[in-house]
């Protein structure tokens, strides 16, 4: 008995903290059938534990053939979004509790682009518009010997837009993206917003013209689902009304 | 299906692996909804769109004045709907300030529905055919109901047999 208290706990725990949940996830294979499936697996998990432990599970355990991104899995990376009983989340930032784990949990690829195996989709056209709005600083001048220095109200400004890690969760939740993939969608505007009012930034008005284009911020319906969305907590919705504004004001 | 990106940002990951779609490997085939190439336009009617966004607001404004009060006048006013017959409406119209009131709430309240329903078709119909169809008819009904009640304002005779 070297190590008591561990025994004593080992006794105590006698109930399992795992429960038996059912991933219901679309399974698509082009090379096997045209269609998408609806596959149910059952597996035993701790109800704290994340969807993305369950995928784990499933690929790891059952059926080696699911298919889907995942890199950090720490809600960084941004590479897993997917459609979480009919909500756009993060698998690994979403706890089985959460979401009524006595149900089957639905898992589908996110909508809009798209869907190359499983849960993968191809993101090209949601990068296009990423660049598109050029996400990079532009200055004119000399290069400042030192960094270019911004003050802390002058950061706050667009702190809220930093934290975008492009996951597509907002755009793949947008219903005009779903009808239409020309609109630029929230992710790609919630990027420019970043640019746009940064002090330091002086090709604002370029992007503001890129966005004005008849796919661009006057396409929003304002749903808010991409503020719903949003694993990061942006307020999307209010940072694409941000830009309008600074479309209007800049012209009247 | 090789992507013409004429983009100076140079190549991502992913991009220019040609994929193809055929018996072997049916996926549904969508079209890249970004697809750039070296003729795509840079702007396309930008400002059009902003205008419209822009009039959606001011009509709204507008509209809640005008609309209220006209029910207000029609409906629940000195004896409600009972009281409205020719004779009411002729003597509305020999004001010149109510037939302007009209006028104006009918300009901006079919104006207003018609670029509503424009929207509607955008975001709703999927295929182009379905599109025009839709526009054609909307655009029709509007500007024939807009032009016949400006002629009925501009012409009335409240002498008619």
């Amino acid at each position: 008995m070297a190590t008591p208290v561990l025994d004593k706990t080992e006794e105590t725990s006698g109930a399992s903290p795992y429960i038996t949940v059912t991933f219901r996830i679309r399974r698509f294979n082009p090379e096997v059938s045209e269609h998408a499936v609806w596959e149910d697996f059952q597996l035993e998990i701790d109800p704290k534990e994340r969807v993305l432990d369950g995928l784990h599970k499933i690929k790891w355990d059952q059926d080696g053939t699911l298919t889907f991104r995942r890199s950090c899995a720490h809600g960084i990376c941004g590479s897993d979004a997917m459609r979480i009983n009919g909500k756009n989340r993060l698998a690994c930032k979403t706890l089985i509790k959460d979401i009524n784990p006595e149900k089957p949990i639905t898992i589908e690829a996110i909508k809009g682009l798209t869907v190359l195996k499983d849960l993968i989709v191809d993101m090209e056209p949601f990068f296009q518009a990423y660049r598109d709005v050029m996400p990079f600083l532009v200055t004119k001048g000399n290069e400042p010997t030192r960094e270019r220095l911004q003050s802390a109200e002058d950061r706050e400004r667009f702190d809220d837009t930093t934290k975008c890690i492009l996951c597509a969760a907002c755009t793949s939740s947008c219903p005009v993206f779903w009808n239409d993939g020309q609109y630029f969608g929230p992710a790609a505007i919630v990027n420019a917003h970043r640019f746009i009012f940064d002090s330091r930034d002086e090709a604002g008005e370029q992007r503001l013209e890129i966005l004005n284009d008849k796919d661009g911020v006057w396409r929003c319906r304002t749903t808010f689902n991409c503020t719903d969305a949003c694993p990061r907590g942006i307020e999307v919705t209010k940072a694409i009304q941000e830009v309008k504004r600074a479309l209007i004001t800049r012209r009247f | 299906m090789s992507t013409d990106t004429t983009s100076a940002i140079g190549q991502v990951e992913g991009e220019g692996a040609t994929r193809h779609y055929d018996v072997d490997n049916p996926a549904p085939y969508i079209e890249a909804p970004r697809k750039r190439t070296g003729k795509t336009p840079k702007s396309t009617r930008g400002n059009f769109e902003m205008a419209a966004w822009l009039f959606m607001r001011l009509s709204g404004v507008v509209l809640v004045v005008l609309v209220i009060g006209h029910l207000l006048i029609q409906l629940v006013l000195d004896g409600g709907v009972s009281k409205i017959g020719f004779a009411f409406v002729a003597g509305r119209w020999a004001s010149p300030f109510w037939q302007t009131w009209d006028l104006l709430m009918l300009w901006l309240a079919m104006l207003h529905g018609a670029n509503g329903l424009r929207t509607v078709i955008n975001d709703y119909a999927e295929r182009p055919n379905t599109r025009l169809w839709l526009k054609g008819l909307l655009y029709t009904a509007t500007v024939f109901t807009i032009l016949l009640g400006t002629l009925v304002i501009f012409t009335f005779d409240p002498n008619i047999r």
